[in-house]
């Protein structure tokens, strides 16, 4: 049955990336896009990893598609034409040869099986993590504390330093944005001296 | 700001719904899933929502776009100072079992803490990039040195 169902959600994601490369109309990309991201979500739900679905719920499906109609606001909302008839050829080979190279790597005999217990991921520090975080966090000292998400534990205490990195991205991605747009301000500063030379500027 | 009856009413009445489910991510991240990151998004969505239906102008009353630069900012300090904090009392940086004298606790509390701090900058940084975008449209129409070409305008 799980089977059944994650063939048919791989099957629908490979459609949707299929009618996403076919379309030039932007707005039906910019929806297609929230739809794929809502797909990957119910994946990673049937994959156990309900932290990343929602993740990829909230960040994929929902804040990057009004995003993107935001930039679409300010850009064309139909792709430009292709000039040469075969230029995608090219890619699409290459799509292909990387995507068989990759398929015929998994036949290979000594790869651990999927979701096995003998996976490289499960025998090295993960046990250690997922035995500590219900006893204690990182102190040889035996605690009451019971902290049952793994994942946030791993997150924000095991993989600090990590998680403080990425923050920083997203505050560069931030700051980034407001040295490129402005920050949102400049019109609303432009807005009120208006409004006291007019005495009203909008409604 | 948008006409639609329904629309206005039914994003008035989300609103308070979703930061409240931002916070209750937020802080029970512990034990569910969930955690910073995705509740400084849904928190985010509460102030995008109204900006969609009640206007920019309106959003940018909510949550002012001064407020929300500085939270870009605070919530990197708070994950970095609590690290400060921990070597300060005598651990390694961002070691949180130094917080509490009961090592467990401090853990806790350190997550608490540095989970707070990333939902604040994602929050923030969301807010921000969203009135960014939001509002280039009108700084590009007010600016007389940018010309919006006719291709544009179309958009």
């Amino acid at each position: 049955m799980i089977v059944a169902t994650n063939l048919a959600l791989l099957a629908f994601l490979v459609i949707t990336a299929c009618a996403i490369a076919r379309m030039r109309n932007l707005f039906v990309v910019t929806m297609l896009s929230g739809i794929y991201s809502l797909l990957s979500a119910t994946v990673f739900v049937l994959l156990d990893a309900v932290d990343v679905a929602f993740t990829e719920a909230a960040v994929g499906a929902g804040i990057t598609t009004v995003l993107l109609l935001g930039a679409l606001l300010l850009s064309n909302s139909e792709a430009r034409p292709r000039k040469h008839r075969f230029a995608h050829y090219g890619p699409l080979l290459l799509v292909i040869l990387m995507g068989s190279a990759l398929i015929y790597a998994t036949l290979d005999p000594r790869m651990p099986k999927f979701g096995g217990a003998q996976a490289p991921a499960h025998t090295r520090v993960a046990p250690e993590y997922l035995r500590d975080t219900v006893r204690q966090v990182g102190r040889s000292k035996p605690t009451p504390v019971h902290i049952p998400n793994v994942v946030t534990t791993t997150l924000a205490s095991y993989r600090g330093f990590d998680t403080l990195g990425e923050v920083v991205v997203i505050f560069t991605a931030g700051v980034a944005v407001m040295i490129l747009l402005g920050g949102g301000t400049y019109r609303q500063r432009r807005r009120r001296g208006k409004a006291s030379e007019a005495g009203k500027a909008d409604g | 700001m948008i006409q639609h009856v329904v629309l206005r009413i039914i994003a008035k009445l989300l609103a308070p719904f979703i930061l409240l489910f931002a916070f209750y991510v937020q802080f029970h991240g512990d034990f569910g899933p969930g955690g910073g990151f995705q509740a400084g998004v849904i928190f985010a969505t509460a102030f995008i929502l109204y900006a969609l239906i009640y206007g920019l102008e309106n959003a940018r009353e909510a949550a002012p776009p001064v407020a929300a630069q500085i939270g870009v900012a605070l919530g990197v300090l708070i994950y970095a100072g609590t690290g400060v904090v921990t070597m300060l009392l005598g651990g390694t940086f961002l070691d949180y079992s130094v917080l509490s004298a009961n090592a467990g606790d401090g853990q806790h509390y350190g997550i608490l803490i540095v989970e707070f701090g990333v939902g604040v900058t994602v929050s923030a940084v969301m807010i921000t990039v969203f009135f960014a975008f939001a509002g280039r449209r009108g700084v590009l129409e007010e600016r007389e040195d940018v010309v919006p070409t006719e291709e544009k305008m179309d958009g």
